[in-house]
């Protein structure tokens, strides 16, 4: 245990050097500094106002840039240590390989997480200090969702940085990931799957199969829990998990599914080469 | 205490090691040459347990990958090129120091006498550092604890003559109680550490010989340089062996550790049209 903090500590000093770290803490500091800039919480949308409404519009964001911004910047780093000989030397200390390979997980994470987190607490005491009112229900949600999101694309990363044996193919891979999930979003998938007369069960079923879908879909239950929006497969997915049963898979799914992948990537990284 | 069997490795369909058996005992000091590409640091990188490979490779009787905490802990090793961390020096030393459980007041001490001050440098970020620095930390993690086998690629090619000696002091403390393996493409610049040489080419090994052990890691050479008229070039890189000068640039002296006469000569050896005289006294 003690050598896997050790890594995670390594890792987390090394990231905050980093300047994909800067960029990305700027990036979502930025965002919620721009949202209050905007005056976002004054504005009425689907009858969300205050630091409901921010918060609805903060989770947007961050799912349409932290999935390839994990991915890339995980890969990149993870790869690039091992092309440049980083790995070569510090494998050669008597390190676990478990202890590694995890520890280098836990303190990406915390690194990974925590700026998102921290922008949206930053924006929950905002509100206090400005006498707005906080939905704590709705913060709680979002946090366990970006917990979920950053495990997630975390554990697809280490899976490809495993897997990939140059920097150049890592971040090939972890682009080719995204985009994919990208195009088997609701929209494009139903409408492909309906023309090819194909049961709606199947198509919701490979729609919620793509952690991005899933996301999505938790973030707009929340302002409108009977997913109107969604159309007809709102039914689908209603009828097959209920609205609380819905929000506990899009929780629990993303990230079995990263620690699924970083498991396999753990695997892999075990029975192979390691520098 | 190292031992490789019938060791074979390839890279898609190149094949790198071409079935390598070696025995290496306690208190042996290898060098291990070849070109580039012959095959030495995947055999290093074997030996460390970070590729995969056929055939067999014991430390002490164990396998480095299957038992690598207990066998990388007696192992200290310094690779060719540092590699670009962006952890502090401090976190560095205090990382190896933990996870090798030793004192890191014994790497501290040992980059001193190699003529790194830390104390300076430790909140600054490792790759910063310049590539001597650099290699003298690298050598100082590596030889401030208990490692029963030091591996070394290149060890000393960045280093300067004065931290040479020093280095070489310090191997000389340990050559009897740890098994040294030294990587180089040049037999010139390691010749005078070890006793036994392994060449390698096309991931075989052509040579393994003993040799004669008669240079001291730890001895040094009285030596005394005069010139026909005084040449800049040639005062500068005196000047980078510490040699003092006696009198208008034309008589130099000063001392060589002894495993560096290879690579004094070398030196002098570039300007022999300006040199009149070179002598090499052995210190009693």
């Amino acid at each position: 245990m003690k050598q896997l903090w050790l890594t995670a500590k390594l890792d987390i000093v090394e990231s905050m050097r980093a300047r994909w770290f800067q960029i990305y803490t700027l990036v979502f500091g930025g965002i919620v500094a721009l949202l209050f800039l905007f005056g976002l919480t004054e504005s009425r949308v689907l009858g969300f106002i205050g630091l409901s409404r921010l918060l609805v519009t903060y989770i947007q964001l961050t799912m349409a840039i932290l999935p390839i911004f994990v991915l890339i910047t995980t890969v990149r780093s993870v790869a690039g240590d091992r092309e440049a000989g980083v790995f070569e030397y510090l494998l050669s200390l008597p390190v676990s390989l478990a202890a590694w390979f995890w520890g280098k997980i836990v303190g990406r994470y915390i690194v990974v997480f925590l700026p998102v987190f921290l922008a949206m607490v930053a924006a929950v005491l905002w509100a206090l200090v400005s006498g707005i009112e906080v939905p704590w229900g709705m913060f709680g949600y979002y946090t366990g969702l970006l917990a979920a999101m950053a495990a997630c694309f975390l554990g697809l990363g280490m899976l490809i940085s495993a897997v990939a044996r140059s920097t150049d193919m890592a971040q090939g891979a972890a682009f080719l990931t995204w985009l994919t999930l990208l195009l088997f979003l609701d929209l494009i998938l139903l409408g492909i799957m309906i023309q090819g007369k194909v049961a709606p069960e199947v198509a919701v079923g490979i729609a919620l199969a793509n952690p991005l879908q899933v996301f999505r879909t938790a973030a707009l239950s929340l302002f409108d829990p009977q997913l109107i929006v969604l159309g007809p497969s709102a039914f689908v997915i209603l009828d097959a998990f209920g609205v609380a049963g819905y929000k506990l898979f899009a929780l629990a799914y993303p990230t079995a599914l990263g620690l699924a992948a970083a498991g396999l990537g753990y695997r892999l990284f075990r029975r192979g080469d390691l520098p | 205490m190292i031992k490789f069997e019938n060791v074979a490795k390839s890279f898609r369909k190149q094949r790198v090691l071409d079935g390598i058996s070696l025995e290496i005992g306690l208190g042996e000091r290898v060098a291990l040459i070849g070109s580039n590409g012959a095959g030495k640091t995947t055999l290093i990188r074997c030996l460390l347990g970070e590729y995969t490979h056929d055939g067999r490779v014991t430390v002490g009787g164990r396998d480095p990958r299957g038992d690598r905490t207990a066998i990388l802990a007696s192992i200290g090793f310094v690779p060719q090129l540092p590699p670009p961390l962006k952890m502090p020096v401090g976190q560095l030393i205090g990382f190896a120091a933990d996870l090798c459980g030793t004192d890191p007041r014994r790497i501290l001490d040992l980059a001193a006498r190699l003529g790194l001050d830390t104390a300076p440098i430790l909140d600054r970020q490792f790759v910063r550092l310049s590539g001597g620095m650099k290699q003298k930390l690298l050598i100082a993690v590596a030889l401030g604890r208990d490692a029963r086998v030091l591996v070394m690629d290149e060890p000393a090619a960045n280093l300067d003559p004065e931290a040479r000696k020093i280095f070489f002091e310090l191997l000389a403390e340990r050559q009897e109680d740890a098994t040294m393996l030294i990587s180089s493409h040049r037999l010139n610049e390691v010749s005078a550490l070890v006793n036994r040489v392994v060449e390698l080419d096309m991931g075989r090994v052509v040579l393994d010989d003993r040799v004669a052990d008669d240079v001291s890691l730890s001895g040094l050479l009285d030596c005394r340089v005069l010139v026909k008229r005084p040449e800049p070039a040639l005062a500068k890189a005196l000047g980078t062996w510490n040699f003092r000068d006696l009198g208008g640039g034309m008589e130099w002296e000063g001392e060589v550790a002894g495993p560096d006469r290879l690579r004094f000569i070398g030196m002098i050896s570039r300007y022999v049209a300006v040199v009149s005289d070179v002598s090499l006294r052995e210190r009693a």
